[in-house]
């Protein structure tokens, strides 16, 4: 059996550096750092807004790429934890509270707690009835939000006042708010990429190859999927609390299952598992959005056969192109 | 809270429980047999509805209407596992979703260029229109009934053809294990094709019956969909017996869950908190009872037989 030395190292041993490998990343975030320029440079302002808004789902398409990509958890609940990030938020802020310093750890111990409990329920099942059962915990958060009369209920609520960074006014200017997002994707990316590369992620990738071998070699692969999707859990109410204030305005629709479709096709469209290929394929489903969207009202009949002509004819996603094109066969 | 008004919502629960069991068991079916999740199913589901409003405006006869959607419904899944489906049966679950999901879009969106954003309905047929007088003089409409009878008649053929047919016969062991099946010399092609045909008549059935009852708008299936899961997964990956008893347990739990659960509440709490954690509640009570299920049962109530 071939799977089984290829196992054994991807536990054993740190996946061996290849040149390159830094390459597409580090060029991408130099780009991005760089798009503020192009704006003072006469490219529409309303660019910078879009690349913001990219930039926050990119983050939770992250998050979804460590269990989905990594883990081969198909998690079809995601934008829970993007919509309970951004209820926290927008609750907070309504109650007079807008200093991220103060949000963000409630944000992150509220969806550490939910991802720990509804993950301990989640992952006792595999395959097609753990898609369903995220999505259904997906649906009751939905429900719950729309339930939230005190807080807009159905209607959603609008935000008057943006977050502050210890007392630091940074969101309400544009550049200030692109800078924030950017640094808070890239420090999620760089976290995640170390996750990744350490013992813990090579044993959660293992166990996407192999649980039952893996569980075998004397690790608890549940305890260590749960750790996983508490994590992606947290870093998606991340992208939530940047969503509240990038919208000023949060609703249940954050949370629809739709939009947890929508973030696994962003994960496979740049290409799962490689990190930035879910930055990539965030980006690339925004501005494709937006295009469509300026082309007709019904760009819905245009996205939807690509999504499937897209799932039909290729692989890898746009990272997998690319590495294809390069010549490389490096997976 | 009177006996009248009780009979009332057990009633509404069966009913809606019934429409659930048909679109899972289509679900359980494609799910159990080819090991596909299809999240078009619910699309057409909705598209078995809309059928109907065209096909009964255009004859006048809501039998003739719903044989023709029925029909149309048929040749439309067919046509989508001729083109998509197909290709997708040897991929991963993670392919299967996303492909469906973009049929999904499309779809609803196909639905809302054609028939328009606007909520539609069908005209409860003449021949069901009265009412039935319950006890106490309340009356409950005999179309309600007529569903639920129509629906448990569909779950009984159901179960001749699958626990007493060769080719139910078929569709069990392909449940337990296809490529056993495909190995003794079954095509196993034919077998996907009849159950994806099988599945998608029963959720078009299901739409066009919900259709005088419903308001008939884009998006419709969506909601379905999403229970049908949930009836499957408590009721067990791939089991009809399984999906029948769950769909009836979720209408159920979900009908009395929203009429009652203010009036429970209201027992030791005050009015208004009462009204609002009731509604918050009560919309998520069968997601709740899935976590239990599961928390006790992860492959389900009923697990189909042979699967592990």
């Amino acid at each position: 059996m071939s799977a089984a030395p290829a196992l054994a190292e991807t536990i054993a041993a740190p996946a061996p550096r290849k040149r390159g490998r830094l390459l597409l990343p580090v060029l991408l975030f130099c780009l991005l750092a760089l798009a503020p320029l192009a704006v003072s440079l006469g490219m529409p302002a309303g660019w910078l807004a879009l690349l913001t808004r990219a930039m926050i789902f990119a983050i939770a398409a992250l998050s979804l790429d460590l269990i989905l990509g990594v883990g081969g958890l198909v998690s079809f609940g995601h934008a829970a934890f993007l919509g309970i990030g951004a209820y926290v938020t927008g609750i907070m802020i309504t109650e007079g509270q807008a200093e991220a310093l103060v949000i963000l750890p409630v944000l992150l111990g509220i969806c550490a707690l939910f991802a720990a409990v509804t993950g301990a329920i989640c992952l006792r099942t595999r395959g097609v009835t753990f898609i369903m059962i995220t999505l259904a915990f997906g649906q009751m958060v939905y429900f719950l939000a729309q339930a939230l009369s005190a807080y807009g209920g159905d209607d959603g609520l609008t935000l008057y006042e943006k977050s502050t960074i210890a007392g630091l006014d940074l969101f309400s200017t544009r550049t200030g708010f692109f800078y924030c997002v950017l640094a808070a994707l890239a420090g999620c990316y760089v976290l995640v990429r170390i996750l990744v590369a350490s013992r813990f992620g090579r044993i959660l990738r293992a166990s996407r190859e192999n649980p039952v071998r893996v569980s075998v070699t004397g690790f608890d692969v549940t305890r260590i999927r749960l750790v996983a999707y508490v994590i992606s859990g947290m870093i998606a109410g991340i992208a939530g609390f940047f969503l509240a204030n990038h919208t000023d305005f949060v609703s249940p629709a954050f949370m629809s299952w739709q939009r947890s479709g929508e973030l696994i096709f962003m994960t496979v469209l740049g290409g799962v598992g490689s990190l930035h290929g879910a930055i990539i394929g965030a980006i690339a489903y925004l501005i494709a959005e937006d295009a469509l969207s300026h082309l007709t009202e019904h760009w819905r009949v245009i996205f939807g056969p690509l999504i499937v002509l897209f799932v039909l004819f290729t692989r890898g996603g746009i990272v997998g192109m690319l590495r294809r094109t390069g010549g490389g066969r490096d997976a | 809270m009177t006996t009248g008004l009780l009979l009332v919502q057990i009633l509404n629960g069966l009913q809606f429980g019934i429409l659930l069991f048909l679109v899972a068991a289509g679900l359980t079916l494609v799910f159990g047999v080819m090991d596909f999740i299809n999240l078009a199913h619910g699309v057409q589901y909705m598209l078995g509805a809309y059928l109907a409003v065209t096909f009964v405006s255009l004859t006048g006869s809501f039998v003739l209407g719903l044989v023709l959607a029925l029909a149309a419904a048929l040749v439309f899944g067919l046509a989508l596992e001729f083109l998509v489906f197909r290709h997708l049966y040897e991929r991963d679950h993670l392919d299967q979703v996303l492909a469906t999901f973009g049929l999904i879009l499309l779809l609803n969106q196909g639905v809302k260029i054609i028939w328009g954003a606007a909520p539609l309905s069908v005209p409860v047929p003449e021949f069901l229109s009265g009412n039935v007088a319950l006890i106490d003089g309340i009356l409950y409409p005999t179309y309600r009934f007529a569903l639920i009878g129509a629906g448990l008649a569909v779950g009984l053929l159901l179960w001749f053809v699958v626990d007493r047919t060769r080719t139910g016969m078929l569709l069990r062991a392909g449940a337990s294990n296809a490529p056993m099946v495909s190995a003794l010399g079954v095509d196993i092609r034919k077998l996907f094709m009849i159950v994806f045909a099988f599945g998608t008549m029963l959720a078009g059935f299901a739409g066009a019956m919900a259709a005088p009852i419903l308001s008939v708008e884009p998006g419709m299936g969506d909601t379905v969909l999403i229970l049908a899961f949930v009836v499957i997964v408590i009721g067990g990956i791939g089991s009809i017996r399984g999906a029948f008893v769950a769909a009836l347990i979720v209408g159920l739990v979900d009908t009395l869950g929203r009429s009652f659960m203010n009036d429970l509440l209201r027992l030791f709490m005050s009015a208004p908190s009462a009204r609002a954690t009731g509604a918050a509640l009560s919309s998520m009570l069968i997601y709740l009872l899935m976590a239990v299920v599961l928390f006790l049962r992860p492959e389900g109530l009923l697990p189909s037989r042979g699967r592990t």
